[in-house]
Protein backbone atom coordinates (compact mmCIF):
# COMPACT_ATOMS: atom_id res chain seq x y z
CA UNK A 1 0.00 0.00 0.00
CA UNK A 2 1.32 3.38 -0.92
CA UNK A 3 1.00 5.50 2.16
CA UNK A 4 0.71 9.21 1.62
CA UNK A 5 3.59 11.27 2.95
CA UNK A 6 2.53 13.20 6.02
CA UNK A 7 5.10 15.74 7.19
CA UNK A 8 5.93 16.27 10.84
CA UNK A 9 5.35 19.88 11.79
CA UNK A 10 6.06 21.44 15.16
CA UNK A 11 3.66 24.19 16.17
CA UNK A 12 4.25 26.67 18.97
CA UNK A 13 0.84 28.04 19.97
CA UNK A 14 0.20 30.83 22.40
CA UNK A 15 -2.10 29.90 25.25
CA UNK A 16 -4.53 32.81 24.96
CA UNK A 17 -5.30 33.00 21.25
CA UNK A 18 -3.90 30.33 18.95
CA UNK A 19 -4.25 27.42 21.37
CA UNK A 20 -7.80 28.37 22.22
CA UNK A 21 -8.44 28.82 18.49
CA UNK A 22 -7.11 25.32 17.87
CA UNK A 23 -9.35 24.03 20.64
CA UNK A 24 -12.32 25.73 19.04
CA UNK A 25 -11.47 24.13 15.69
CA UNK A 26 -11.43 20.75 17.43
CA UNK A 27 -14.70 21.31 19.24
CA UNK A 28 -16.31 22.40 15.97
CA UNK A 29 -15.03 19.13 14.45
CA UNK A 30 -13.26 20.88 11.59
CA UNK A 31 -11.06 18.68 9.43
CA UNK A 32 -7.41 19.28 10.33
CA UNK A 33 -4.46 17.30 8.93
CA UNK A 34 -2.68 15.22 11.59
CA UNK A 35 0.68 16.78 10.75
CA UNK A 36 0.92 19.37 13.50
CA UNK A 37 2.52 18.57 16.86
CA UNK A 38 1.30 21.34 19.10
CA UNK A 39 3.39 22.78 21.90
CA UNK A 40 1.56 25.25 24.08
CA UNK A 41 3.48 28.31 25.24
CA UNK A 42 2.08 31.05 27.43
CA UNK A 43 2.83 33.75 24.86
CA UNK A 44 4.28 33.90 21.37
CA UNK A 45 6.92 36.12 22.95
CA UNK A 46 8.11 33.07 24.86
CA UNK A 47 9.13 31.32 21.63
CA UNK A 48 12.89 31.45 21.70
CA UNK A 49 14.27 31.27 18.13
CA UNK A 50 16.44 28.48 19.54
CA UNK A 51 13.28 26.35 20.04
CA UNK A 52 12.57 26.69 16.35
CA UNK A 53 16.15 26.03 15.28
CA UNK A 54 16.39 23.05 17.57
CA UNK A 55 13.19 21.50 16.19
CA UNK A 56 14.54 22.15 12.73
CA UNK A 57 17.89 20.49 13.34
CA UNK A 58 16.21 17.58 15.10
CA UNK A 59 14.40 16.90 11.85
CA UNK A 60 11.04 18.69 11.93
CA UNK A 61 9.79 19.16 8.36
CA UNK A 62 8.26 22.49 9.27
CA UNK A 63 7.90 24.77 12.25
CA UNK A 64 4.99 27.16 12.69
CA UNK A 65 4.50 29.77 15.38
CA UNK A 66 1.06 31.12 16.17
CA UNK A 67 0.03 33.94 18.45
CA UNK A 68 -2.51 36.70 19.02
CA UNK A 69 -2.99 39.35 16.37
CA UNK A 70 -0.79 42.42 16.86
CA UNK A 71 -2.41 44.66 19.45
CA UNK A 72 -4.33 41.77 21.03
CA UNK A 73 -1.54 40.21 23.05
CA UNK A 74 -2.60 39.06 26.50
CA UNK A 75 0.66 40.53 27.79
CA UNK A 76 0.44 43.71 25.67
CA UNK A 77 3.60 43.34 23.60
CA UNK A 78 4.77 39.72 23.51
CA UNK A 79 3.73 39.17 19.92
CA UNK A 80 5.56 42.29 18.71
CA UNK A 81 8.75 40.81 20.13
CA UNK A 82 7.87 37.47 18.58
CA UNK A 83 7.48 39.14 15.21
CA UNK A 84 10.95 40.68 15.35
CA UNK A 85 12.48 37.39 16.41
CA UNK A 86 10.72 35.64 13.58
CA UNK A 87 12.02 38.18 11.05
CA UNK A 88 15.53 37.81 12.49
CA UNK A 89 15.41 34.02 12.39
CA UNK A 90 13.98 33.96 8.90
CA UNK A 91 16.74 36.27 7.71
CA UNK A 92 19.44 34.01 9.17
CA UNK A 93 17.83 30.97 7.55
CA UNK A 94 17.75 32.85 4.25
CA UNK A 95 21.44 33.76 4.47
CA UNK A 96 22.35 30.18 5.33
CA UNK A 97 19.98 28.75 2.67
CA UNK A 98 18.32 26.50 5.22
CA UNK A 99 14.96 26.49 3.39
CA UNK A 100 13.35 29.38 5.30
CA UNK A 101 9.95 28.56 3.82
CA UNK A 102 9.77 25.70 6.33
CA UNK A 103 9.43 28.26 9.12
CA UNK A 104 6.28 30.33 9.41
CA UNK A 105 4.39 32.63 11.71
CA UNK A 106 0.63 33.27 11.74
CA UNK A 107 -1.74 35.21 13.91
CA UNK A 108 -4.81 33.29 15.05
CA UNK A 109 -7.28 34.67 17.56
CA UNK A 110 -9.24 32.64 20.09
CA UNK A 111 -12.39 32.83 17.96
CA UNK A 112 -10.73 31.90 14.68
CA UNK A 113 -11.14 28.12 14.67
CA UNK A 114 -11.73 27.94 10.92
CA UNK A 115 -8.67 30.14 10.31
CA UNK A 116 -6.57 27.77 12.40
CA UNK A 117 -7.79 24.81 10.35
CA UNK A 118 -7.11 26.67 7.10
CA UNK A 119 -3.57 27.71 8.10
CA UNK A 120 -2.68 24.19 9.24
CA UNK A 121 -4.07 22.77 6.03
CA UNK A 122 -2.20 25.22 3.81
CA UNK A 123 1.09 24.94 5.67
CA UNK A 124 0.92 21.14 5.57
CA UNK A 125 0.29 21.28 1.81
CA UNK A 126 3.27 23.60 1.39
CA UNK A 127 5.57 21.29 3.36
CA UNK A 128 4.25 18.26 1.48
CA UNK A 129 5.31 19.90 -1.75
CA UNK A 130 8.76 20.68 -0.32
CA UNK A 131 9.21 17.09 0.84
CA UNK A 132 11.10 15.87 3.89
CA UNK A 133 13.57 18.21 5.56
CA UNK A 134 17.06 17.65 4.06
CA UNK A 135 18.50 18.08 7.56
CA UNK A 136 17.29 14.53 8.23
CA UNK A 137 19.78 13.18 5.72
CA UNK A 138 22.61 14.64 7.78
CA UNK A 139 22.92 12.33 10.74
CA UNK A 140 26.21 13.61 12.08
CA UNK A 141 25.64 17.32 12.72
CA UNK B 1 35.84 69.40 9.44
CA UNK B 2 37.41 69.09 12.83
CA UNK B 3 40.36 70.54 14.67
CA UNK B 4 43.59 68.65 14.30
CA UNK B 5 46.56 68.74 16.59
CA UNK B 6 49.69 68.43 14.47
CA UNK B 7 52.88 67.26 16.14
CA UNK B 8 56.10 67.38 14.14
CA UNK B 9 57.15 63.88 15.05
CA UNK B 10 56.52 60.36 13.86
CA UNK B 11 53.10 58.96 14.72
CA UNK B 12 54.29 56.52 17.37
CA UNK B 13 56.48 59.03 19.12
CA UNK B 14 53.96 61.84 18.73
CA UNK B 15 51.15 59.78 20.24
CA UNK B 16 53.37 58.59 23.05
CA UNK B 17 54.18 62.19 23.87
CA UNK B 18 50.53 63.13 23.74
CA UNK B 19 49.67 60.31 26.13
CA UNK B 20 52.50 61.40 28.37
CA UNK B 21 51.11 64.91 28.36
CA UNK B 22 47.69 63.58 29.40
CA UNK B 23 49.22 61.66 32.30
CA UNK B 24 51.62 64.35 33.47
CA UNK B 25 49.04 67.13 33.36
CA UNK B 26 46.80 64.80 35.41
CA UNK B 27 43.98 65.12 32.94
CA UNK B 28 43.75 61.36 33.10
CA UNK B 29 44.76 58.99 35.88
CA UNK B 30 45.75 56.14 33.61
CA UNK B 31 46.33 55.06 30.05
CA UNK B 32 44.78 51.88 28.78
CA UNK B 33 46.78 50.68 25.80
CA UNK B 34 48.76 47.83 24.32
CA UNK B 35 52.10 47.34 26.03
CA UNK B 36 55.17 45.48 24.80
CA UNK B 37 55.65 42.26 26.75
CA UNK B 38 58.79 40.82 25.19
CA UNK B 39 61.25 41.36 22.34
CA UNK B 40 59.45 39.01 19.96
CA UNK B 41 56.55 41.38 19.58
CA UNK B 42 54.12 39.94 22.10
CA UNK B 43 51.78 42.61 23.46
CA UNK B 44 49.03 42.78 26.01
CA UNK B 45 46.52 45.37 27.09
CA UNK B 46 47.70 47.18 30.21
CA UNK B 47 46.70 50.02 32.47
CA UNK B 48 49.63 52.43 32.75
CA UNK B 49 49.78 55.10 35.42
CA UNK B 50 53.48 56.05 35.50
CA UNK B 51 54.61 58.39 32.71
CA UNK B 52 57.99 56.63 32.42
CA UNK B 53 56.22 53.30 31.81
CA UNK B 54 54.81 54.79 28.61
CA UNK B 55 58.02 54.02 26.76
CA UNK B 56 56.83 50.41 26.63
CA UNK B 57 53.38 51.37 25.33
CA UNK B 58 52.80 50.33 21.73
CA UNK B 59 49.27 51.52 20.98
CA UNK B 60 49.71 50.76 17.28
CA UNK B 61 51.10 47.24 17.39
CA UNK B 62 49.04 45.44 14.72
CA UNK B 63 47.79 42.75 17.08
CA UNK B 64 44.63 42.24 19.07
CA UNK B 65 45.24 39.83 21.94
CA UNK B 66 41.69 40.36 23.14
CA UNK B 67 38.89 42.64 22.06
CA UNK B 68 39.40 45.67 24.30
CA UNK B 69 35.68 46.49 24.27
CA UNK B 70 35.19 43.48 26.49
CA UNK B 71 37.83 44.68 28.99
CA UNK B 72 36.53 48.25 29.16
CA UNK B 73 33.05 46.92 29.82
CA UNK B 74 34.45 44.67 32.54
CA UNK B 75 35.95 47.71 34.30
CA UNK B 76 32.58 49.43 34.45
CA UNK B 77 30.13 46.59 34.93
CA UNK B 78 28.90 47.83 38.28
CA UNK B 79 29.45 51.56 38.00
CA UNK B 80 31.42 54.13 36.03
CA UNK B 81 35.12 54.37 36.78
CA UNK B 82 35.75 57.20 39.26
CA UNK B 83 38.94 58.57 37.69
CA UNK B 84 39.35 59.49 34.05
CA UNK B 85 41.19 56.95 31.90
CA UNK B 86 42.35 57.39 28.32
CA UNK B 87 41.76 54.19 26.38
CA UNK B 88 43.54 53.63 23.09
CA UNK B 89 41.69 51.05 21.05
CA UNK B 90 40.79 50.05 17.51
CA UNK B 91 37.55 51.06 15.78
CA UNK B 92 35.97 47.61 16.06
CA UNK B 93 36.88 47.39 19.73
CA UNK B 94 35.30 50.78 20.29
CA UNK B 95 32.14 49.70 18.52
CA UNK B 96 32.06 46.49 20.56
CA UNK B 97 32.33 48.56 23.76
CA UNK B 98 29.42 50.79 22.73
CA UNK B 99 27.43 47.72 21.79
CA UNK B 100 28.08 46.25 25.25
CA UNK B 101 27.02 49.50 26.93
CA UNK B 102 23.75 49.32 25.02
CA UNK B 103 23.30 45.87 26.46
CA UNK B 104 23.83 47.36 29.95
CA UNK B 105 27.29 45.85 30.30
CA UNK B 106 29.31 48.97 30.89
CA UNK B 107 29.48 52.70 31.32
CA UNK B 108 31.08 55.30 29.11
CA UNK B 109 31.58 58.02 31.75
CA UNK B 110 35.16 59.05 32.54
CA UNK B 111 36.60 57.24 29.54
CA UNK B 112 38.50 59.30 27.01
CA UNK B 113 38.26 57.20 23.88
CA UNK B 114 41.26 57.45 21.60
CA UNK B 115 41.25 55.47 18.40
CA UNK B 116 42.96 55.49 15.05
CA UNK B 117 42.11 54.90 11.43
CA UNK B 118 42.87 51.24 11.28
CA UNK B 119 44.93 49.20 8.88
CA UNK B 120 43.90 45.95 10.50
CA UNK B 121 45.69 43.48 12.75
CA UNK B 122 47.57 40.25 12.17
CA UNK B 123 46.31 36.91 13.40
CA UNK B 124 47.89 36.15 16.76
CA UNK B 125 49.51 33.07 15.28
CA UNK B 126 51.76 35.42 13.23
CA UNK B 127 53.79 36.00 16.37
CA UNK B 128 55.32 32.56 16.00
CA UNK B 129 55.79 32.43 12.24
CA UNK B 130 59.33 33.81 12.42
CA UNK B 131 58.84 36.78 10.12
CA UNK B 132 56.56 38.93 12.19
CA UNK B 133 58.94 41.90 12.37
CA UNK B 134 59.29 41.90 8.61
CA UNK B 135 55.50 41.79 8.30
CA UNK B 136 55.11 44.78 10.59
CA UNK B 137 57.38 46.97 8.46
CA UNK B 138 55.41 45.95 5.37
CA UNK B 139 52.26 46.74 7.27
CA UNK B 140 53.19 50.40 7.73
CA UNK B 141 54.05 50.72 4.04
CA UNK B 142 50.58 49.44 3.15
CA UNK B 143 48.91 51.73 5.67
CA UNK B 144 50.77 54.74 4.29
CA UNK B 145 49.69 53.92 0.77
CA UNK B 146 46.12 53.14 1.86
CA UNK B 147 46.32 49.56 0.67
CA UNK B 148 45.18 46.33 2.25
CA UNK B 149 48.15 44.93 4.18
CA UNK B 150 48.82 41.34 3.19
CA UNK B 151 48.34 38.54 5.73
CA UNK B 152 46.15 40.60 8.08
CA UNK B 153 43.05 38.99 9.54
CA UNK B 154 40.56 38.20 6.77
CA UNK B 155 37.91 40.35 8.46
CA UNK B 156 40.37 43.26 8.68
CA UNK B 157 41.12 43.00 4.98
CA UNK B 158 37.38 43.24 4.38
CA UNK B 159 36.52 45.92 6.96
CA UNK B 160 34.84 49.11 5.77
CA UNK B 161 34.46 50.72 9.17
CA UNK B 162 38.07 51.62 9.83
CA UNK B 163 37.32 55.26 10.73
CA UNK B 164 36.21 55.42 14.38
CA UNK B 165 33.56 58.14 14.13
CA UNK B 166 32.52 57.62 17.77
CA UNK B 167 35.97 58.26 19.29
CA UNK B 168 36.83 61.47 21.14
CA UNK B 169 40.26 61.59 19.55
CA UNK B 170 41.23 59.96 16.25
CA UNK B 171 44.80 59.42 15.18
CA UNK B 172 45.10 59.42 11.42
CA UNK B 173 47.32 56.74 9.92
CA UNK B 174 45.65 55.48 6.74
CA UNK B 175 47.00 57.25 3.66
CA UNK B 176 49.31 59.53 5.67
CA UNK B 177 52.42 59.51 3.50
CA UNK B 178 54.51 61.44 6.05
CA UNK B 179 53.78 59.06 8.88
CA UNK B 180 57.36 59.17 10.16
CA UNK B 181 57.52 62.96 10.25
CA UNK B 182 54.11 64.19 11.24
CA UNK B 183 51.45 63.07 13.65
CA UNK B 184 47.83 64.15 13.08
CA UNK B 185 45.56 63.93 16.10
CA UNK B 186 41.94 64.66 15.21
CA UNK B 187 39.91 66.16 18.05
CA UNK B 188 36.61 64.64 17.12
CA UNK B 189 34.43 65.76 20.04
CA UNK B 190 34.21 68.59 22.57
CA UNK B 191 35.56 66.23 25.19
CA UNK B 192 38.56 65.46 23.00
CA UNK B 193 39.31 69.16 22.52
CA UNK B 194 39.01 69.77 26.23
CA UNK B 195 41.58 67.11 27.02
CA UNK B 196 43.99 68.20 24.30
CA UNK B 197 44.07 71.80 25.52
CA UNK B 198 47.64 72.74 26.39
CA UNK B 199 49.33 69.99 24.41
CA UNK B 200 52.27 71.01 22.27
CA UNK B 201 51.62 71.24 18.55
CA UNK B 202 49.78 73.33 16.00
CA UNK B 203 46.04 73.32 15.60
CA UNK B 204 44.71 73.22 12.04
CA UNK B 205 41.42 72.10 10.57
CA UNK B 206 41.21 69.07 8.35
CA UNK B 207 38.82 66.40 7.13
CA UNK B 208 39.35 62.84 8.31
CA UNK B 209 37.80 61.43 5.15
CA UNK B 210 40.24 61.75 2.30
CA UNK B 211 40.56 60.33 -1.16
CA UNK B 212 42.87 57.68 0.28
CA UNK B 213 40.38 56.51 2.88
CA UNK B 214 37.57 56.21 0.36
CA UNK B 215 39.92 54.31 -1.96
CA UNK B 216 40.77 51.89 0.81
CA UNK B 217 37.12 51.50 1.68
CA UNK B 218 36.35 50.60 -1.88
CA UNK B 219 39.16 48.05 -2.00
CA UNK B 220 37.98 46.47 1.19
CA UNK B 221 34.38 46.34 0.01
CA UNK B 222 35.55 44.43 -3.05
CA UNK B 223 37.58 42.13 -0.84
CA UNK B 224 34.55 41.51 1.33
CA UNK B 225 32.43 40.58 -1.65
CA UNK B 226 35.15 38.24 -2.85
CA UNK B 227 35.40 36.58 0.58
CA UNK B 228 31.65 36.08 0.80
CA UNK B 229 31.53 34.63 -2.70
CA UNK B 230 34.42 32.32 -1.99
CA UNK B 231 32.67 31.04 1.10
CA UNK B 232 29.42 30.16 -0.62
CA UNK B 233 29.39 30.52 -4.35
CA UNK B 234 26.17 28.57 -4.76
CA UNK B 235 24.68 29.38 -1.37
CA UNK B 236 25.14 27.40 1.82
CA UNK B 237 22.38 24.89 2.48
CA UNK B 238 22.65 22.22 5.11
CA UNK B 239 25.22 20.16 3.17
CA UNK B 240 27.68 23.03 2.75
CA UNK B 241 27.24 24.12 6.38
CA UNK B 242 28.01 20.64 7.66
CA UNK B 243 31.18 20.70 5.56
CA UNK B 244 32.27 24.17 6.74
CA UNK B 245 31.80 23.32 10.41
CA UNK B 246 32.98 19.73 9.98
CA UNK B 247 36.14 20.17 12.04
CA UNK B 248 34.46 22.02 14.94
CA UNK B 249 35.69 20.68 18.27
CA UNK B 250 32.91 22.34 20.21
CA UNK B 251 35.51 24.14 22.33
CA UNK B 252 33.29 27.28 22.31
CA UNK B 253 36.45 29.39 22.02
CA UNK B 254 34.73 31.60 19.46
CA UNK B 255 32.04 32.54 21.95
CA UNK B 256 34.55 33.14 24.72
CA UNK B 257 36.66 35.43 22.55
CA UNK B 258 33.62 37.25 21.14
CA UNK B 259 33.14 40.72 22.66
CA UNK B 260 29.38 40.60 22.17
CA UNK B 261 28.97 37.19 23.86
CA UNK B 262 29.05 38.61 27.36
CA UNK B 263 26.93 36.03 29.20
CA UNK B 264 28.77 34.60 32.19
CA UNK B 265 27.13 31.27 31.55
CA UNK B 266 26.41 30.73 27.88
CA UNK B 267 23.18 28.88 27.22
CA UNK B 268 25.17 26.37 25.21
CA UNK B 269 27.49 25.63 28.12
CA UNK B 270 24.58 25.17 30.48
CA UNK B 271 22.64 22.07 31.49
CA UNK B 272 20.01 22.84 28.84
CA UNK B 273 22.29 21.74 26.05
CA UNK B 274 24.13 19.01 27.88
CA UNK B 275 23.95 15.58 26.29
CA UNK B 276 23.16 12.97 28.90
CA UNK B 277 23.67 9.26 28.23
CA UNK B 278 19.95 8.93 27.60
CA UNK B 279 19.89 11.77 25.08
CA UNK B 280 22.63 10.00 23.14
CA UNK B 281 20.49 6.87 23.19
CA UNK B 282 17.42 8.72 21.97
CA UNK B 283 19.38 10.29 19.14
CA UNK B 284 20.81 6.94 18.07
CA UNK B 285 17.37 5.43 18.13
CA UNK B 286 15.88 8.26 16.08
CA UNK B 287 18.65 8.87 13.59
CA UNK B 288 20.84 5.80 13.71
CA UNK B 289 23.96 7.71 14.72
CA UNK B 290 25.27 10.67 16.62
CA UNK B 291 28.21 13.01 16.12
CA UNK B 292 30.57 13.47 19.07
CA UNK B 293 30.67 16.24 20.20
CA UNK B 294 27.03 16.71 19.23
CA UNK B 295 25.13 19.83 18.20
CA UNK B 296 27.99 21.89 16.78
CA UNK B 297 25.95 23.31 13.92
CA UNK B 298 23.14 24.13 16.33
CA UNK B 299 25.63 25.94 18.56
CA UNK B 300 26.87 28.15 15.73
CA UNK B 301 23.38 28.91 14.44
CA UNK B 302 22.24 29.63 17.98
CA UNK B 303 25.12 32.01 18.52
CA UNK B 304 24.20 33.78 15.29
CA UNK B 305 20.67 34.26 16.59
CA UNK B 306 21.99 35.71 19.83
CA UNK B 307 24.71 38.07 18.66
CA UNK B 308 25.09 38.35 14.87
CA UNK B 309 22.98 41.52 14.75
CA UNK B 310 25.61 43.21 16.93
CA UNK B 311 28.63 41.59 15.25
CA UNK B 312 31.36 44.19 14.77
CA UNK B 313 33.44 41.84 12.58
CA UNK B 314 36.54 42.10 14.75
CA UNK B 315 37.66 38.61 13.75
CA UNK B 316 38.51 37.35 17.25
CA UNK B 317 36.44 34.20 16.66
CA UNK B 318 38.40 33.11 13.60
CA UNK B 319 41.62 34.01 15.32
CA UNK B 320 41.10 31.71 18.27
CA UNK B 321 39.63 28.84 16.28
CA UNK B 322 42.05 25.92 16.67
CA UNK B 323 40.84 24.25 13.47
CA UNK B 324 40.72 27.35 11.23
CA UNK B 325 37.02 27.46 10.53
CA UNK B 326 36.24 30.82 8.84
CA UNK B 327 33.85 31.69 11.68
CA UNK B 328 34.18 35.44 11.38
CA UNK B 329 33.47 35.51 7.65
CA UNK B 330 30.26 33.52 8.11
CA UNK B 331 29.19 35.60 11.09
CA UNK B 332 29.98 38.80 9.19
CA UNK B 333 27.86 37.65 6.31
CA UNK B 334 24.91 36.74 8.52
CA UNK B 335 25.44 39.90 10.58
CA UNK B 336 25.61 42.17 7.55
CA UNK B 337 22.37 40.77 6.24
CA UNK B 338 20.63 41.30 9.61
CA UNK B 339 22.06 44.77 10.03
CA UNK B 340 20.78 45.70 6.59
CA UNK B 341 17.35 44.33 7.47
CA UNK B 342 17.08 46.44 10.62
CA UNK B 343 19.07 49.37 9.18
CA UNK B 344 21.45 49.13 12.08
CA UNK B 345 25.21 49.54 12.41
CA UNK B 346 26.52 48.09 15.67
CA UNK B 347 28.30 50.64 17.83
CA UNK B 348 27.39 53.60 15.65
CA UNK B 349 25.07 55.39 17.99
CA UNK B 350 24.86 54.79 21.71
CA UNK B 351 21.24 56.00 21.81
CA UNK B 352 19.98 53.58 19.19
CA UNK B 353 18.53 50.42 20.79
CA UNK B 354 19.73 46.94 19.78
CA UNK B 355 17.14 45.55 17.32
CA UNK B 356 16.72 42.36 19.34
CA UNK B 357 14.51 43.17 22.32
CA UNK B 358 12.76 46.21 20.97
CA UNK B 359 10.05 46.67 18.35
CA UNK B 360 7.87 49.12 16.48
CA UNK B 361 4.15 48.54 16.23
CA UNK B 362 3.98 49.61 12.60
CA UNK B 363 6.57 47.33 11.06
CA UNK B 364 6.44 44.03 9.18
CA UNK B 365 2.65 44.36 9.31
CA UNK B 366 2.13 41.92 6.43
CA UNK B 367 3.66 39.07 8.43
CA UNK B 368 1.28 36.45 9.85
CA UNK B 369 -1.83 37.97 8.32
CA UNK B 370 -2.31 35.98 5.09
Amino acid sequence: MNEEYMPKIVGFLCNWCAYTGADLAGVARLKIPPSLRVIRVMCSGRIDPLFVTRSFFKGADGVIMMGCHPGDCHYQKGNYNARRRYVLLKNIFETLDLEPERVDLSWVSASEGPRYAKITEEFTEKIKKLGPNPVKEEIFI
Amino acid sequence: MSNVLKIKKGVEQGVNEFLKFLLESEKVKGIFALRKMNENGAVSYSLITHPEELKNAVPFAPLMPVNAGKILSGFTLEKAINEPIAAVLRPCELRAFIELIKRTQGNLDNYLLISSTCGGVYPLKSLTNGRFKEQVSQYWESVKNAEIASDVRPTCAACEYFIPQQADIIIATVGKKDLEKECSIFLNTKKGEEFAKGATGNIVTEEIETKDTSNLRQKREEQKKEDFDKLSKDGFGIKALVKIFAACLSCHGCSKACPICYCTLCDFDSKTHEYSPSSHEIEIEQKGGVRIPPGTLFFHTGRMIHMAVSCVSCGMCSDVCPVNIPVSTIFSKVGNSLQKLFDYLPGKDIEEPVPFGTYKEEEFTEIGEE
